[in-house]
């Protein structure tokens, strides 16, 4: 959520509608004014600086290619190994196998997509609701999106885990996918995306000729959000992925997600500590290679709108 | 035919809704039954609508969020066994006062405070600085945001068992490192602080380089003008940055210590790993690092005390709410203290204000 500190607003009603973004390009927060921001160059203190902070960040990933390519032995030697090992094939298959990795995978993949499916769906559907019909009580029920976000979803474990007993969803899918299909921050972030970037002239337009809501949806909104939905796409998935607390309570081991399969992993199941770092490098491997292609639109996302759990 | 006019964009209050009167333009129609029922159509369609758009949201958070969010409350008022879910037995708050003079609660909810402020405080911090460097004007700018980011990619539990090498008493990168500092190799997994430090570590190194990119994105937004006047005023870049960066992003910052907060008190994946395995649950032999999520889960699903586990979820709750409670006193009285212009827009952190990002597509 980035939030506005200038003074003025910028929803002033004489502001020209603009020309929404080109598709595929993610518009990166910006202050309309001119020069906003700062314009220091960086000096080499900046550029030492901001190297160590990348360095720290990465380090741990390419350590963890490392340890999965070697062996136990040479893990457990001083100094520790700083250069990948000839084992990494090897230990990825075992880890595959042995470790269920493999229907980890399949199963984060189908309840990551599913929620993020779901959450760009209904998100878009709510945010151009919020962003451009005018019905009562609107400002109220944003309100009451917005103050979703702060009841943390952990706290309903007990129940809902009762619940899926009930329905006889234990250790299932979807008792992990049905909690998690709508955002609040979702919701918020198609809003403020829709506000700026649909001109009501096209909504208007679109009454004129007589389409009802829907299909002003589908032909008029939904090409226009496509950027913002995928950036929210990208982003649901990547905590969908590593969403940990309820799927370790709802799934049990012969039906894991990536996280669930992880701690298995660590708690003595696998002694091999060059397998568990291949486990945890096949569990982050589908998130790295997202960020490799799209990671500019991701921190264009975030920064257009804070999106965090 | 809607007749609202694209002018009329007001955030106030929404206008009455429209009366679907066939009006503005259109062929003319004679006033037969098939126009009445079309225009029947339209008002359902132009007022109902809307709702039928958000009524997925509502009813989604409704069933999976807050139902069992209340319902929490009201298991917390029962005992009731895992093995047994449908037997319910009345208790009233006995589990609560139960919970009260439980020591393992207390060293859990003190475990959970020191946990959350050597993970939070420092990360914070050094996101501003972060984003402070990112400001600048750089090479390689993009390279730098996705690489401060790539550990929020990271899933908590990789993430852990990465850490839990590097933090290994006999072979770790870490004591390795310390060692040519002169530093004996510490036995991180089993003494009360270096435990609580590793695994805050894990929370640091995951959400640094997110925040940053938080505030980064406030700072942009910081009119330059406001830096050229306290240059002219001859502040030092320090003092800009102190009198200028920190009260333009002020809003971000209470974001990001409520979402902090939250994330604090729900910390559960990264000791659980850490322990590895039988120890992680109860948080270390001695619960040295034990956090109130550990706890229920404990209580609930290795104890098979679900009503207990309820009560803890219900105490955390509590806790937030508190938290939130003290830190709107807080951030009330310094806002009365100091009304400074580039932060007169401050909001209150249950609101975060819309991100204003007209930007211009570049």
């Amino acid at each position: 959520m980035t939030i506005d500190t200038a003074p003025v607003r910028t929803d002033a009603h004489d502001r020209a509608p603009r020309a929404p973004a080109p598709a595929g390009r993610l518009r990166i927060a910006r202050a309309l004014r001119p020069g906003a921001g700062r314009t220091h160059h960086a000096g080499p203190l900046a550029y030492v600086l901001l190297g160590i902070a990348a360095l720290v960040s990465l380090f741990p990933l390419y350590w963890t290619v490392v340890a999965a390519s070697t062996d136990n032995t040479r893990i457990s030697q001083t100094p520790p190994p700083f250069l990948p090992g000839p084992n990494l094939l090897k230990n990825l298959g075992i880890a595959w196998q042995d470790a269920a990795m493999g229907k980890a995978m399949i199963n984060s993949l189908i309840v990551a997509g599913a929620i993020a499916l779901s959450t760009v769906f209904f998100a878009t559907l709510a945010g151009f609701a919020f962003a451009k019909l005018r019905f009562r009580g609107r400002n109220l029920l944003l309100l009451l999106v917005i103050g979703t976000m702060l009841v943390p979803p952990q706290l309903g474990v007990v129940p809902l885990f009762m619940m899926m007993a009930d329905l006889g969803w234990g250790q299932t899918l979807p008792s992990v996918i049905f909690p998690t299909l709508v955002s609040a921050v979702g919701v918020f972030f198609m809003r403020q995306y829709l506000k700026e970037a649909l001109p009501d002239e096209l909504i208007e337009a679109g009454r004129l000729d007589g389409a009802h809501s829907l299909r002003i949806f589908w032909s008029i909104v939904l090409p226009i959000a496509r950027p913002p939905m995928a950036v929210l796409f990208m982003i649901t998935f990547v905590h969908a992925w590593n969403d940990f607390f309820w799927p370790f309570i709802a799934l049990d081991m012969t039906n894991p997600t990536v996280p669930v399969a992880l701690t298995q992993l660590s708690a003595g199941y696998v002694r091999d500590q060059s397998v568990i770092m291949a486990g945890a490098l096949l569990g982050t491997l589908p998130l790295l290679v997202m960020f490799i292609v799209f990671g500019r639109q991701i921190v264009g996302g975030i920064m257009q709108g804070a999106v965090k759990g | 035919m809607a007749t609202s006019t694209p002018a009329a964009r007001t955030d106030g209050q929404p206008p009455p809704p429209p009366h679907g009167s066939a009006g503005k333009s259109g062929p003319r129609r004679d006033g037969s039954a098939g126009q009445s029922r079309r225009n029947l159509l339209h008002r359902l369609d132009v007022r109902g609508v809307p709702y039928a758009f958000i009524a997925p949201f509502f009813l989604i958070f409704g069933a999976f969020g807050l139902y069992p969010l209340l319902y929490t409350f009201w298991i917390s008022l029962h005992r009731v066994e895992l093995s047994s879910l449908d037997r319910m037995e009345w208790r009233g708050l006995a589990n609560f006062t139960e919970l009260i003079d439980d020591d393992r609660f207390w060293n859990a909810l003190t475990n959970t405070f020191t946990i959350g402020v050597i993970s939070t405080v420092p990360q914070l911090l050094m996101a501003l600085g972060l984003a402070h460097l990112l400001n600048y004007r750089l090479r390689g700018s993009t390279f730098f945001r996705v690489a401060v980011l790539t550990p929020y990619a990271t899933s908590i539990a990789a993430a852990a068992l990465v850490f839990t090498m590097l933090f290994e008493r006999d072979y770790g990168m870490i004591n390795w490192g310390l060692g040519f500092l002169g530093v004996e190799n510490i036995d991180f997994e089993n003494q009360k602080w270096p435990a609580q430090f590793a695994i805050s570590a894990i929370v640091i190194w995951r959400w640094t380089g997110y925040n940053a990119l938080l505030y980064l994105a406030a700072m942009q937004a910081i009119p330059r003008d406001l830096y050229e006047a306290a240059a002219i005023d001859g502040a030092s870049r320090w003092q800009q940055f102190r009198q200028v960066t920190v009260p333009g992003i002020s809003a971000t910052i209470v974001f990001t210590i409520v979402l902090s907060t939250i994330g604090a008190t729900q910390l559960f994946g990264e000791p659980l790993i850490f322990g590895q395995g039988p120890n992680g649950i109860s948080g270390g032999a001695d619960n040295q690092y034990q956090t109130l999520g550990l706890l229920l889960y404990e209580e609930g699903w290795r104890n098979y005390q679900m009503g207990r586990a309820a009560t803890i979820a219900w105490a955390m709750f509590l806790i937030l709410i508190l938290v939130f409670v003290l830190q709107r006193v807080v951030t009330g009285v310094r806002a009365r203290r100091s009304a400074r212009p580039a932060s007169a827009t401050r909001k209150t952190p249950a609101t975060p204000k819309a991100p204003s990002t007209p930007s211009v597509p570049s």
